[in-house]
């Protein structure tokens, strides 16, 4: 049942939101234990709130357009009195003392978190193999990854955990593993979320978004959580456009720019190339106008990303330091608490990247690496500025891959090069998602990648609506 | 030219001075909490200002507008500005960095004139955020010996100004008259309530010394000066300090210094090996500011009228210096309405400025009647009150608000007449001939002490009656003594 439907019913009494919820922990009960979709949980919370959703029903009140819905929610977003890990052993014991704006515009609507998803550390990886708690398994091919750093929302959506999961984007988090599991994944326009509550990695590319099996269900948890909060400052101001009511427009007309340098970089699989081709003879079908687009600066994306990313995660990450909360290794002197507690509450990645962010801020190298790591960011913006005045949505792959092999990709390069279509629009901060369109030749799924120009959702959610109807 | 006046001939201080000042919003520079001194440990607190996983910062428009006001009354220019992250380490910081204007301040440039005349200039004057406090609980109290830490962090996330002066001193009193003066401006433009006590305005200096005719030497930077005579001490001390060690062959470092009150010297806190390295960058969680030309004229249009201005504008009126004493301490108490409208009224300008140097240095004297004052001044020029009996009714229409004819009946008080002035004058040289010997004779240093002897005498034996002025003239006639 897509959420939709769920909220539908549960608002006319016809289903209660207890029945919904139960349903849900049942799918969670028969293959968590495999998928290790969760870091935790919350069954009695989640019981405990749809009573009160079915309450309100009885009372004759509305709760709201995602009524009785289940949702997981990424283990960044903080969520009062229930701990917030970022699956990090550094965050040990927290319980966060309040509520992500978009988990208080969720409770709002009359969603039901059923749990917190498991994710690469701190939402760096691709695969959740950073998990300080293990990796979640993709429900397609246990074997394989989900794809991260959201896989554990990923996974629930794709498992039927839950109709909707909440995610976060810094540089494909979101659709990445959305395409890896055969779901839909919005990455929405720099400051149309608001970031207050969710746990930061890299402040000006972070974005949260949803995860959702259909277009529909994806857009409208897009509209509970988006608009403007006066909390986070980089949020934007201007009015929210609805959605939902324009999915079915169509994309006639419409003109549909296959980015070269996405659909040809270095590593895409011939598999995944075809299924992009596909999606273009699809919308041209629908009556859009394709045409190949070349946005030149893109190719620079991932080496810029792979200094913007570290240098200000080094510096988000520096509070991890024992002295207020999480974990603390104690030692005699305050700098060794420092030394020893990071150290044993940091893994691999995230060490990996304080240390290139912190050598990319340092005296001497900083116009060198982050200046001109930013300079390139100019320059993609400029480039996608020049794209969007000829074309109203971009097409791309939205992983190079489907979904490897647990392990496979030890070496952090070879990781990295997972987000060289994704990281883009998040330099950009221009809206993208990724959208089913199929299989490969394993029969994995294949997501592909529809960006926009900064505020326009509308459109790309118009174009991922043509594609899945395509499809049907 | 140099009035380094502690140092050995030949050699100069330089010093320099970074302010810090809490600005006097109701709240915090990124939250909502309280900016409050002196809650409970904690009271003020909250996501954001504990720097909690997943809060973010929101500026507080009120810091900006009153930074800005500081700065136009520094003269200085406002900027589009952009707030960067330092970041470093400490226990009291909750991010581990400070959010805090870097390589574009709001303010730059300006200068701020001393009442000496001496204009001092202002490189820049920053917004950033306080930290928290640190609390070193036994062993010796201080953060090396102690037993264990606790940190309040009701100050985390207070809104400050760093202000940045040029090294344009050259002695302790030319600093502690330049804090002095940012005092009264932060004080005239609502912008802090600048208690050094209470550390809302803390001062840091840096000090070199060099001899005259060569370059500045290395600098040291003194923290923790909490008050205008520590900061005077401290000066002198640390610059005496690095004579002694260049005088012995040996070589300053680059240091930072802590000043121990108690003690009066300053000693080593840590030493800049390197160029700390802060890792500064752009604060990604807020926007840049820019202010409009409409933001600037309106702050511009709403600034009071500063120290500076208005020691010009009582100078011009009793027509004496800007920084003549009396001048400046009307400005500095706040008095300088009062001496305007006496003057004005036509009361003598010495005689009201002298009254605000020495005799209205008390509570109350700033709600005192200006037409009282003028008529007060007024018996005064014209005999009617002797300048002891003038200040004794001063000092009582301050604590009662009466008009000073009815004070002075009240007491009696008529000026003695000359006849029995003189009669005064006579039984008390006569009772103390020797010293009346001593006088006649005597040189003008005999004679300085001496008039104060017989004067003492005069008053006491006339209760206060007597005209001082016309009673050493009676001496001086008395002795043989013109001119």
């Amino acid at each position: 049942m897509t959420a939709r439907a769920i909220a539908a019913a549960v608002r006319s009494g016809e289903r209660s939101a207890r029945s919904v919820v139960e349903e849900h922990l049942a799918a969670i009960d028969r293959r968590e234990a495999e998928l290790h979709a969760f870091n935790l949980v919350t069954g009695d919370e989640a019981l405990t709130a749809a009573d009160a959703i079915d309450a309100q029903v009885a009372a004759g009140e509305d709760p709201g357009p995602l009524a009785g819905v289940p949702i997981a929610l990424k283990d960044n977003l903080c969520t009062t009195g229930i701990p917030t890990t970022c699956s990090s052993k550094i965050l040990e014991g927290w319980r966060p003392p309040y509520d992500a704006t978009v988990v208080e515009r969720l409770s709002a609507a009359g969603a039901i978190s059923v749990g917190k998803t498991n994710l690469d550390e701190f939402a760096m990886g691709s695969s959740t193999e950073n998990s300080a708690f293990g990796p979640s398994k993709n429900p397609h091919d246990i074997t394989k990854v989900p794809g991260g750093s959201s896989g554990g929302s990923a996974v629930a959506v794709a498992a039927g955990f839950a109709p909707l999961a909440l995610g976060s984007d810094t540089g494909g988090s979101i659709r990445q593993p959305a395409a890896l599991c055969g779901v839909v994944g919005v990455k929405p326009t720099y400051g149309r979320v608001s970031r207050y509550g969710l746990v930061a990695f890299a402040s000006s590319l972070d974005q949260i978004g949803p995860f959702a099996t259909t277009v529909a269900d994806a857009a409208a948890l897009y509209e509970v959580i988006a608009g403007y909060d006066e909390r986070d400052s980089t949020s934007i101001p201007e009015a929210l456009p609805t959605v939902l009511d324009r999915l079915d427009e169509g994309v006639s007309g419409l003109r549909v720019g296959l980015v070269t340098e996405l659909c040809q970089a270095e590593g895409i699989a011939p598999d995944v190339a075809t299924r992009v081709v596909a999606a273009a003879e699809a919308l041209s079908a629908a009556g859009a106008k394709v045409e190949e687009v070349s946005v030149p600066a893109v190719i620079y994306g991932l080496s810029a990303y792979y200094l913007i990313a570290p240098a200000e995660a080094s510096s988000n990450l520096a509070r991890y330091d024992g002295v207020r909360y999480g974990l603390r290794v104690d030692a005699p002197t305050t700098g060794e608490m420092y030394d020893r507690t990071r150290t044993a509450g940091f893994g691999a990645e995230v060490e990996r990247r304080i240390m290139l962010g912190t050598y990319a801020l340092s005296a001497g190298y900083y116009d060198a690496y982050y200046g001109k790591a930013q300079k390139v960011r100019t320059l993609i913006i400029r480039d996608f500025e020049a794209a969007y005045e000829r074309f109203d949505v971009l097409l791309s792959p939205t992983s190079p891959t489907t979904a490897f092999t647990l392990g496979a990709k030890a070496d952090p390069l070879a990781m990295y090069l997972n987000d060289v279509c994704t990281i883009p629009s998040n330099l950009a901060g221009h809206p993208a998602m990724s959208v089913p369109f199929g299989v490969g030749a394993d029969g994995l799924p294949v997501g592909i990648q529809v960006m926009a120009n900064a505020l326009d959702e509308v459109t790309m959610f118009r174009v991922a609506a043509a594609l899945e109807g395509a499809l049907a | 030219m140099t009035d380094s006046s502690v140092l050995p001939e030949g050699w100069g201080m330089v010093i320099g001075l970074e302010v810090h000042c809490e600005l006097a919003t109701a709240t915090k520079l990124f939250c909502r909490c309280a900016n409050n001194f002196g809650d409970l440990p904690n009271a003020n607190t909250c996501p954001t200002c504990l720097g909690l996983p997943g809060s973010l910062p929101v500026l507080n428009e009120t810091a900006v507008e009153l930074a800005m006001r500081l700065g136009r009354a520094l003269n200085s220019e406002i900027n589009r500005s952009v707030f960067s992250r330092k970041n470093y380490f400490y226990p009291d910081q909750p991010k581990d960095y400070q959010v805090t204007q870097y390589d574009l301040p709001t303010n730059l440039g300006g200068h701020l004139d001393l009442p000496s005349g001496l204009r001092i200039g202002i490189t820049r004057a920053h917004i950033e955020e306080d930290t928290g406090k640190l609390n070193h609980v036994g062993g010796g109290g201080r953060i090396h010996d102690a037993d264990h830490s606790l940190v309040d962090y009701n100050r985390s996330g207070v809104p400050l100004v760093e202000i940045v002066s040029e090294a344009d001193m050259r002695s302790s009193e030319q600093a502690k008259d330049y804090a002095s003066e940012l005092r009264a401006i932060l004080l005239a433009t609502g912008v802090s309530d600048a208690k050094m006590e209470e550390g809302s305005m803390r001062v840091d200096a840096n000090v070199s010394v060099h001899k005259l005719g060569e370059p500045w030497g290395t600098r040291c930077e003194i923290k923790n000066l909490n008050s205008l005579r520590s900061l005077g001490r401290a000066i002198d001390h640390e610059a005496l300090r690095q004579v002694d060690l260049l005088d012995n062959g040996e070589t300053v470092r680059q240091e930072t210094r802590h000043w121990d009150e108690a003690s009066g010297r300053t000693g080593t806190l840590r030493v800049k090996e390197d160029a700390d390295d802060y890792r500064y960058f752009p604060e990604p969680d807020l926007v840049p500011l820019e202010p409009s030309a409409e933001d600037i004229a309106r702050i511009d249009a709403a600034l009071p009228k500063l120290p500076a201005a208005r020691r010009g504008s009582l100078a011009d009126a009793a027509g004496i210096a800007a920084t003549e004493g009396g001048v400046v301490m009307a400005v500095e108490r706040g008095l300088d309405d009062l001496a305007l409208a006496a003057i004005g009224g036509g009361a003598d300008a010495a005689r009201v400025l002298t009254h605000i140097e020495h005799n209205l240095a008390v509570e109350g004297a700033e709600s005192l009647s200006a037409e009282h004052f003028t008529a007060l001044v007024a018996m005064e020029t014209s005999g009617e009150l002797t300048a002891t009996q003038a200040k004794t009714v001063l000092a009582e229409m301050v604590t009662s608000g009466q008009a000073p004819a009815d004070i002075a009946q009240a007491h009696g008080f008529e000026a003695l007449d000359t006849g029995a002035l003189e009669g005064i004058v006579d039984g008390v040289i006569a009772a103390h001939p020797d010293e009346w010997e001593q006088f006649r004779a005597g040189d003008d240093k005999a004679r300085g002490k001496l008039t104060g002897f017989f004067m003492g005498k005069v008053m006491h034996a006339s209760k206060g009656q007597a005209d001082g002025k016309a009673a050493t003239a009676l001496l001086r006639t008395k002795a043989g003594i013109y001119g």
